[in-house]
């Protein structure tokens, strides 16, 4: 299971990154998507896959004992999730912005410095 | 109240009043005295803080309670202090420029509140002790930065948010791998906790590999070669004052969490991040500086100068002595005002001319002799000519380098130095000096006045300079302690572990 995931982590980053190259705004912000679900993958994978270890404490015990699954990854990806999710709808609201001042999503109609230059 | 409240007040008061700011009526004059009030809060909390770490020692706080490793920690020593104490000042300070350049409409938007979200994320990086919160508080910065940056919405705008917004969130990816992993081999993220544990984990292999995705991740929060493009990309299209802030403050919380993990957590093979991060000190010095050469747009110019001075920095962390770390702090603190002032001056020149470019500027020697002197300081300042901060600070990191037989960074740190003068000296020739282009309109222009409350703000950094120059010695001192503080994590450790119930 764990080299599955771990494929899977390495497929998503790889095309992540190659959708960060393209020209399309729409294809970036899906790129970040990709990479956002991939680091949460990678995280939840890395601290180890459990399967039927809650992370309760046994009766007339102090500590826990240590098959168990850890819960705090599980926290940091639900944040993660959580900023992710925030950050990419004001990314979504700038790519429409864009798109209604060019009237594309291509990230080279943007480009305003080419203008500037030629004054 | 106790000392250890104090570290939560920063981002209660910003965030707080960030909430309270939306809360208020859409008009200009409430939501701008909310936030110079919250700002002079700040300031004095930081100064407090600063009085309290430097009496008492290191400060810590665990919030709701919860014993150390588990809980939230907030963490305040010297360096942190001082950064929350610069903080507040510099919030003041573009809060009170913006209220004097901003058009009201703006200033009853979503503006002030954005702004002190901005200041209350710093604060908080400044002042967390476990590093997913340092991610979170960096999140929080970054967004308010994003939507700060597109608010106006003008196309150079949109393009420089898209290029800096995917470029950041790439960064906060590699942050959030690199926490990710930390957690998977050390099995707890919190600093203190860490500079015990990662030590005795055996593994300083992996431990390399997962400093490296820090590196990485930091360094292109901080602007650094090779991974600084998304500054020149977007750091001009914004108005002076949150350009300002953002040269203030943004940049800053990569190079301080570049300084505390590599003090603190990954010291395990020094040899290899110090060299890392020498030469990428050096290339950024240079990149930068020969960047802002080919400029000719103020603005553009000024942000290449953050990038070499960003450099400056970097390489005195890497010299990880004693001297350099002191060097680093005085040049962080001088550093932060000089661009700063010469932002604000940027806008203030740009409001007289209308415009940033400077083939259409000249003659505003005669026009504007205060704006000109306002001018003339930090940007001598900046290029490190004395009796300004910028000399002291700039001959500290030199004689670090020398003291750590690294000539090649002493050399470089010279010669960028007097290209940076080079480059000063350009604005000076073409906005200040050279008669007026012959095409520009004759209207007779006022000089500005310190009345109008464009030149308060700049008038308070130029005199910061003047003080932190001819009265270093302070300064000096206090960053030597906090240096102290950074190489000795003893004393850090046991203000957030040793309190332990």
């Amino acid at each position: 299971m764990e080299l599955f995931l771990a494929i899977t982590v390495g497929g998503l980053f790889a095309a992540g990154f190659y959708c960060l190259m393209l020209h399309s705004i729409v294809r970036i912000a899906l790129g970040l998507v990709l990479l956002g679900s991939a680091t949460n993958l990678l995280i939840f994978t890395i601290n180890g896959l459990q399967r039927g270890f809650a992370p309760l404490v046994p009766e007339g015990q102090e500590a826990l004992s240590p098959p168990y699954a850890d819960p705090v990854p599980q926290a940091f990806i639900l944040t993660a999730i959580v900023i992710n999710f925030g950050l990419l709808a004001l990314l979504l609201v700038l790519v429409h912005r864009a798109a209604q001042e060019t009237g594309t999503d291509d990230t080279r109609a943007l480009r305003t410095e080419l203008k500037d230059s030629k004054q | 109240m106790t000392p250890s409240a104090l570290l939560s007040l920063p981002m209660i008061l910003c965030l707080g009043a960030a909430a309270a700011g939306l809360l208020t009526p859409s008009r200009a004059w409430p939501r701008r005295w909310l936030a110079l009030m919250t700002m002079v809060a700040l300031a004095a909390v930081g100064a407090m803080l600063l009085v309290t770490v430097r009496r008492e020692g290191i400060q810590s706080m665990q919030v709701g309670g919860w014993a150390a490793p588990f809980g939230i920690t907030l963490v305040a020593d010297l360096l942190s202090a001082l950064l929350v104490l610069v903080t507040g000042v510099m919030g003041l300070t573009v809060v009170s420029y913006s209220a004097a350049t901003l058009p009201a409409s703006k200033e009853a938007g979503a503006y002030y509140p954005l702004v002190l979200v901005l200041v209350g994320g710093v604060c908080g990086a400044f002042l967390t002790g476990d590093l997913f919160n340092l991610f979170v508080w960096i999140e929080v910065m970054l967004g308010a930065s994003f939507v700060l940056l597109a608010l106006e919405a003008r196309q150079e705008q949109l393009e420089a948010s898209i290029k800096y917004m995917s470029l950041s969130l790439m960064g906060s990816v590699v942050l959030l791998c690199a926490v990710g992993l930390l957690y998977g081999a050390a099995g707890t993220l919190n600093l203190a906790d860490l500079a015990v544990t990662v030590p005795g984990l055996g593994t300083p292999n992996l431990m390399t590999a997962v400093s490296m995705f820090f590196l990485v991740a930091f360094a292109l929060k901080a602007g650094a070669f090779p991974l600084f493009f998304w500054l020149p990309a977007s750091y001009h299209t914004p108005p002076a004052a949150v350009t300002t802030l953002f040269s203030a403050l943004l940049t800053k919380v990569g190079v301080y969490a570049l300084a505390r993990v590599f003090t603190l957590v990954f010291t395990q093979d020094s040899q290899l991040t110090s060299t890392l991060l020498l030469v990428m000190g050096g290339l950024t010095m240079v990149t930068g500086v020969l960047g802002a050469v080919a400029q000719y747009d103020m603005r553009r110019l000024l942000s290449f100068h953050i990038i070499s001075q960003i450099g400056y920095l970097i390489a005195a962390l890497g010299l990880f002595t004693r001297s350099a770390l002191t060097a680093l702090i005085a040049f962080l603190i001088h550093y932060i005002f000089a661009k700063s002032a010469l932002f604000l001056v940027s806008g203030a020149t740009a409001r007289v001319t209308r415009t940033y470019d400077l083939h259409q500027m000249g003659n505003l020697y005669r026009t504007q002799p205060l704006l000109a002197a306002l001018f003339f300081i930090p940007a001598l300042s900046l290029a490190g000519v004395p009796p300004f901060s910028g000399f002291f600070a700039k001959l500290a990191v030199i004689q670090a380098a020398l003291r750590a037989e690294n000539w090649i960074i002493a050399g470089t740190a010279v010669v960028v130095g007097l290209l940076t003068l080079f480059s000063m000296m350009k604005i000076w020739r073409e906005a200040f000096w050279k008669a007026p282009p012959e095409n520009q309109p004759e209207e007779p222009t006022r000089p500005l006045s310190l009345g109008d409350g464009v030149l308060g703000p700049c008038m308070a950094m130029t005199l910061f300079m003047v003080v932190l120059g001819l009265g270093a010695e302070p300064l000096l001192e206090l960053a030597d302690a906090a240096a102290g503080q950074l190489l000795d994590p003893e004393e850090y450790v046991r203000a957030v572990l040793g309190g332990r119930p």
